[in-house]
């Protein structure tokens, strides 16, 4: 089982979704301006300011030859992570459903979040507890989609994360702090599950969960 | 192009500078929004919607409106 984790230029967590990653499988960084996704059974696309986020975050990335073969990967049913900016560029490139918007608060803020699993039976989520306690950092986290958009997520099983109570410090419509697309395949998130692969600096290892679940899908499809 | 959030969607830079006006003494504002404008020189203006919808706006999130000023000249 081989991760290929993306880098931007401005990527900033992609060391670390490499570490995560290869605490469950093989992984290798893939430079945004290459094509050749490298034999990779599944996509992370990490956090950080991908281009300086110049426009919107996202906005640009989306666009990177990388992405031209992540978009075909997860159209024929690979599996692609998306992490902060990585699920902000996800959306941008319409994987998933919905945008990013500036906090509600105004602020940048880092804070350990409690998040409820939805969805515990999908490819990225098997593997977890019923919570999870990871951290958030960024801006631009509020997830928005409108109402007959949200309808057809919750009908289908696509909210897979949300805020614990009091924990939604961004505003994001109906406390969602992750999303699936409707085939199940991408799944993008504002929490950074890499970070939290080991105690001593993650606050938790609940992070390493999604990265696991990952592994099992891709190996149970193997099987 | 002026490009801004769609009615509706919070607007966090907008309610932070609706704040700070009052404190100024500016009594009576109401309704801000903080948009972007992005001006640029084209060979084709009708090429301006299509590069709006893929990529200077975000069409989930914000409206669009595109002016076309012809250069002197021109």
């Amino acid at each position: 089982m081989k991760f290929g984790v993306l880098r931007f230029p401005g990527s900033c967590d992609d060391i670390d979704a490499l570490d995560a990653a290869r605490r469950v499988g093989d992984a290798e960084l893939l430079w945004h301006g290459e094509r050749d996704l490298r034999g990779s059974d599944a996509i992370v696309v990490p956090g950080g300011f991908s281009y300086g986020d110049y426009l919107r975050a996202g906005a640009i990335a989306r666009f990177a030859p990388a992405m031209e073969s992540v978009i075909a990967h997860a159209r024929g049913g690979g599996l692609v992570l998306g992490i902060c900016n990585g699920f902000q560029v996800l959306c941008e490139a319409r994987l998933l459903p919905g945008a990013l918007l500036p906090n509600a608060n105004r602020h940048f803020t880092f804070r350990q979040l409690a998040l409820d699993v939805v969805q515990p039976h999908t490819a990225f989520t098997s593997a977890c507890e019923a919570g999870m306690s990871i951290p958030a950092k960024h801006a631009w986290g509020r997830y928005y989609a409108d109402e007959p958009t949200l309808q057809r997520m919750e009908a289908g099983g696509q909210v897979v994360l949300r805020y614990g109570a009091g924990e939604n410090f961004n505003g994001s419509v109906r406390d969602i702090a992750g999303v699936s697309n409707e085939a199940g395949n991408v799944f993008g998130l504002m929490p950074h599950p890499e970070h939290a692969i080991d105690e001593l600096t993650g606050g938790s290892s609940d992070g390493l969960a999604i990265f696991e679940s990952m592994r099992l899908a891709v190996e149970g499809a193997r099987a | 192009m002026l490009i801004r959030p769609k009615a509706g969607i919070l607007d966090p830079q907008g309610v932070a500078v609706e704040r700070a006006l009052p404190a100024l003494g500016f009594a009576g504002v109401a309704n801000v929004h903080v948009g972007r404008l992005i001006e640029l020189d084209v060979d084709d203006p009708a090429e301006l919607q299509s590069m709006c919808e893929r990529l200077l706006a975000n069409p989930l999130v914000e409206d669009y409106e595109i002016e076309l000023r012809r250069q002197a000249g021109a």
